[in-house]
């Protein structure tokens, strides 16, 4: 996170704390207290003494995620143990109805963990429990609080790490990963949380306990777990996870290529996909961000690039060999004037630590900045970069480019001053008109930050009123009352109808006589 | 089918047929499992199906989708099935966009029309046709993958898009047609493997995978359970990075594994070299794939009759007991089980020759159920004889049904969508 040098946010009005938008988000009209006093006490009879926090000043620790931008102070803050206490409160929530959020490590970046002003934080980070690693069966079994780099730590010892790596891999939580389905530089090949997620126990919305998935593949039934992965916390609370751990390759070779212009590197790029080399990380940083990221972390990027692309390749050494050779002309005829190639492990940390710590280091080049996470068809990139580039000249406002070419996904970071009257105004243009890029090229407003609060305005862009309302028969089946995360995702929630509880009759298969030779 | 039905299918038609060109009167041949079907419907569009699926829901008609109709028998007969939604026309590879790897399909596409456009450019959808002739939509809707799953997973890892028709006629999409999209539920996930009890599919976007430039396949054979085991281990934990590790356990015991592996020319050959090292042995490589190499077991057995046909699915570690399970209960029932599937993922299909008595079926499905739950998995008999299927609860248990209850219920509150054809009656 960009710590004292400003602020992260993304596209979200700039002048007030709470956009009038958001309030449905917010609850501020929260009129519940004897619900809110009836959690509580369920929340003090179930938890520890202090995982229960409702003084004022401590709540305030909880009032914003990543996105600092959006803050509200939650009515309580629960920290439970175990499942069984978390399913308590909720259970609580659900029978006075009072709306809860999720909360991991609380670095996601669409204030997806924004607290509800009449509801209560449930905080995972007393659940870090890495329950097993399985090598046999190349899986781990972890509790939602555990930190994702933790996995990996856990894991690789036995030859195995998690693979789904975001920037914030060192604090972000498996819960959390899970509920944004998080991606990562290395998601270009091996995919994203929802592929390397294989079970959950979910706490539904009215505290039931039900096992999604698990060690084994194809559950028969309905994929529930694929949908509640990326759900973004509205479908329930997930908590002990299972996941996939993969074989650490046999060969890892990173490459630093420097070019004079995100065009070559764009270019680069698509020569290396096209010709069939699937890399498991094709990074890009442009020269506001090199220039960032140099004075942050010295990492001693080709001087007088436009732009860099760092290039990861794994896998056999037999293959890794070829495919280097192949990635190394590719850069070189697409213009490359530096290539410089990782020979030891201290090499490949200085390459990828000014890749990593690209975010934080914009923060010293401008006081505030907006991060954004939109994206497009992987070969309108050149075209879409050169676009960003025309926004930035005509309003002013600088844009750094740091992002993952190799599926699209853009992370403009668009500089401004807030101290500047108008400058936040101007930087939230850019940044919209920067996703509405994306739409126009048949891309997406999130590739993995999430809606959270601050992108369900632009939901509409993307999905029709019919798209929309079918996804909401999934919350609806999930969460009929609408205290699971309420307000996140969804520009307007649909009223789910009559709630569907258990079933009071017996289900027409028994009736027809069928079900009794079961 | 009463005189009231009869009534209520004949106002149907004349609806249906101003809302699609194609509505007939369906033949024998269209019967779900043995469910006879009243009309069928052939939507040459989104937009012709939605507009079909009003119609139907005006009228109250049981809907059952279809694709090819290879797999109509698969799950449990539907209740009841007045009108058949036929997709073959609408069979379209819609978009390929070579430079993003991704595809864009209708759901009647076959799975090999799709992949003829792709390989042109040296690409291709990496879903295993298990059987032959399979349409996109028929392949998401039961879910089906082969030995390439170890590498590149199942549908759910490829699927980026998906326009559905809702049983009320709404036509809705999720996901987009980028590889990265985290705005909003993924509704495909929900699709697949529904068995056309949710929504109709109409159209689907896919990712892409290069064809690779070489593959060798070692093969090895097992003498027991415990060796399967043994030499998948072996594999799955070296770094050789297999594209498929499958099992081969014909009936009388001993096995093969065969183990894919794809790259470049160079790389190929070298890991292979790796592989038949490390699995010693009689391990040897060939350029050609194995016979009966990703094919259902059950597809083996003789074209006349149904065999029961088998899914397990368990922890990568139970594999020997479930070999062990399976062999055991076929022994104690006296009948020949064939498993095959992919070791390196935790699937295998079995096959119980067709007029295997009831009572042994139900034996080694009891059996196999048992060592599947125990590794985290599960049994399911996806398709068998009318007795076979009224004999035994085929889908067994099911976590967290109440919670698909309630999603079936959001999505088709009048259960017109082949109802209980799915698991817990859905
Ligand atoms: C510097 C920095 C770099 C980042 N880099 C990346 C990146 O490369 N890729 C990427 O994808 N993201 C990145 N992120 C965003 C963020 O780290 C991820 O979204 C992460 O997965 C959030 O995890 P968390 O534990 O902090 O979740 P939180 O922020 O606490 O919560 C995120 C959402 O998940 C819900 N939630 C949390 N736990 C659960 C649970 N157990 N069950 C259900 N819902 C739950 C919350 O309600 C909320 O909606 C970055 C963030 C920062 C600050």
């Amino acid at each position: 996170m960009s710590g004292t040098h400003g602020t992260e946010t993304t596209a979200g009005p700039v002048e007030g704390h709470v956009p009038p938008e958001a309030t449905s988000a917010t609850g501020e009209a929260g009129d519940n207290s004897a619900g809110m006093a009836a959690v509580t006490r369920v929340a003090r009879a179930t938890l520890s003494p202090n995982g229960v926090i409702d003084d004022p000043t401590e709540l305030r620790t909880y009032e914003c995620d990543g996105l600092a931008h959006y803050r509200v102070t939650p009515a309580l803050v629960a920290l439970p143990e175990t499942t069984e206490q978390l399913a308590a409160v909720v259970r609580a929530c659900s029978e006075h109805r009072v709306p809860f959020v999720a909360r991991g490590s609380g670095t996601g970046l669409s204030g997806g963990a924004l607290p509800r002003a009449d509801g209560v934080l449930i905080v995972t980070s007393r659940m870090r429990t890495i329950r097993e690693i399985r090598r046999e069966d190349q899986r781990a079994v972890v509790d939602p609080g555990v930190i994702n780099l933790d996995v990996t730590r856990a894991a690789t010892p036995e030859g195995y790490y998690y693979a789904p790596d975001p920037s914030s891999q060192q604090i972000c939580s498996i819960g959390g990963n899970l509920a944004e389905n998080s991606g990562g530089a290395h998601c270009l090949k091996y995919g994203f949380t929802s592929n390397h997620v294989l079970g959950a126990e979910l706490v539904t919305p009215q505290g039931d306990i039900v096992q999604l998935g698990g060690l084994a593949p194809d559950a028969p039934g309905y994929d529930l777990l694929g949908t509640v992965v990326g759900s973004e916390g509205t479908l329930g609370i997930a908590t002990t996870t299972t996941v996939r751990l993969v074989r650490l390759p046999e060969e890892v070779r990173t490459l630093l290529a420097g070019f004079r212009s995100t065009d070559e590197a764009g270019a680069a790029t698509s020569a290396i996909i096209s010709a069939g080399v699937l890399p498991a990380a094709i990074e890009m940083m442009d020269a506001l961000a090199i220039e960032a990221a140099e004075a942050a972390v010295h990492c001693n990027y080709p001087a007088g690039a436009g732009a860099v692309l760092v290039i990861e390749l794994d896998g056999a050494s037999a293959e890794v060999e070829h495919e280097y050779a192949q990635v190394e002309r590719f850069c070189t005829e697409n213009g490359a004037f530096e290539l410089r190639l990782a020979t030891d492990p201290a090499e490949r940390a200085l390459i990828w630590k000014g890749r990593k710590s690209a975010f934080a280091a914009v923060g010293r080049i401008s006081p505030d900045y907006i991060v954004q996470d939109g994206v497009i068809p992987r070969t309108a990139l050149p075209e879409v970069l050169r676009a960003i580039a025309a926004l930035s000249s005509s309003s002013g406002v600088r844009v750094a480019n740091v992002f993952h070419a190799g599926d699209g996904n853009l992370h403009p970071l668009v500089l401004f001053d807030d101290a500047r009257p108008g400058a936040g105004r101007a930087a939230e243009e850019v940044s919209g008109a920067i996703l509405d890029l994306c739409i126009s090229h048949g891309g997406a407003i999130t590739g993995e930050h999430g809606v959270g609060v601050d992108k369900a305005a632009y939901m509409p862009k993307m999905f029709t009123d019919d798209d929309l309302d079918t996804m909401q028969m999934v919350r609806c089946a999930f969460d009929p009352d609408n205290i699971s995360n309420p307000g996140k995702v969804f520009p307007t929630p649909r009223l789910c109808g009559e709630v569907p509880g258990k079933r009071k009759h017996a289900h027409p298969l028994v009736e027809a006589g069928l079900a009794d030779a079961f | 089918m009463t005189t009231a039905a009869r009534t209520r299918l004949d106002s149907a038609r004349t609806a249906l047929s101003s809302a699609c060109s194609e509505v007939v009167d369906a033949t024998p041949a269209d019967a779900v499992d043995g469910v006879p079907v009243g009309l069928v419907a052939r939507p040459a569009s989104t937009a012709e199906a939605a507009e079909v699926l009003r119609a139907a829901a005006v009228f109250g008609l049981v809907v059952v989708p279809r694709g090819r109709g290879t797999k109509t028998s698969w799950g449990r007969p539907p209740e009841q099935a007045d009108l058949v939604v036929d997709l073959s026309r609408m069979s379209a590879v819609v978009e390929h966009a070579a430079g993003d790897l991704i595809v864009k399909t209708e759901a009647g596409a076959l799975l090999a029309d799709v992949q003829a456009a792709v390989g042109s450019a040296g690409q291709r959808l990496s879903l295993d046709e298990v059987v032959p002739g399979s349409s996109i939509g028929g392949t998401l809707a039961t879910n089906t993958s082969g030995p390439g799953r170890v590498a590149v997973g199942t549908a759910r890892d490829l699927l980026l898009g998906v326009t559905v028709v809702r049983a009320d006629g709404v036509v809705a999409k999720a996901g987009g047609r980028v590889v990265k999209n985290v705005a909003g539920y993924d509704l495909g996930k929900l699709v697949i493997g529904s068995f056309g009890t949710l929504v109709i599919v109409t159209e689907a976007v896919f990712r892409l995978h290069p064809v690779p430039a070489a593959r060798r396949v070692v093969s090895v054979s097992a003498g027991s359970p415990d060796d399967v085991q043994r030499l998948v281990q072996l594999v799955v934990h070296a770094q050789v990075v297999p594209a498929a590790v499958e099992v081969e356990w014909s009936g009388t015991g001993g096995g093969t594994v065969g183990v894919l592996l794809e790259g470049t020319a160079a790389g190929v050959e070298g890991r292979a070299a790796a592989t038949i090292a490390l699995l010693g042995g009689d391990a040897h490589a060939t350029d050609e794939l194995p016979a009966g190499w990703g094919r259902l077991p059950w597809a083996d057995e003789p074209v006349a009759g149904r065999p029961t046909a088998l899914k397990a699915t368990f922890a990568l570690s139970a594999l020997s007991r479930v070999l062990a399970a399976g062999q055991a209960a076929a022994g104690a029932a006296g009948v020949q089980l064939h498993l095959r599937g992919s070791g390196g993922a935790g699937v295998l299909y079995g096959a119980l020759p067709a007029g295997t008595d009831v009572a042994a079926v139900r034996e080694v499905v009891g059996r196999l159920r048992e060592a599947c739950a125990l590794a985290g998995g599960a049994l399911v008999v996806l398709d068998g004889s009318p007795e076979v299927k009224a004999g035994m609860d085929t889908w067994g248990p099911v976590p967290a049904i109440d919670l698909m209850r309630r999603v079936k219920e959001q999505f088709d509150p009048e259960r017109r969508l082949a109802p209980g054809r799915f698991v817990g009656g859905i």
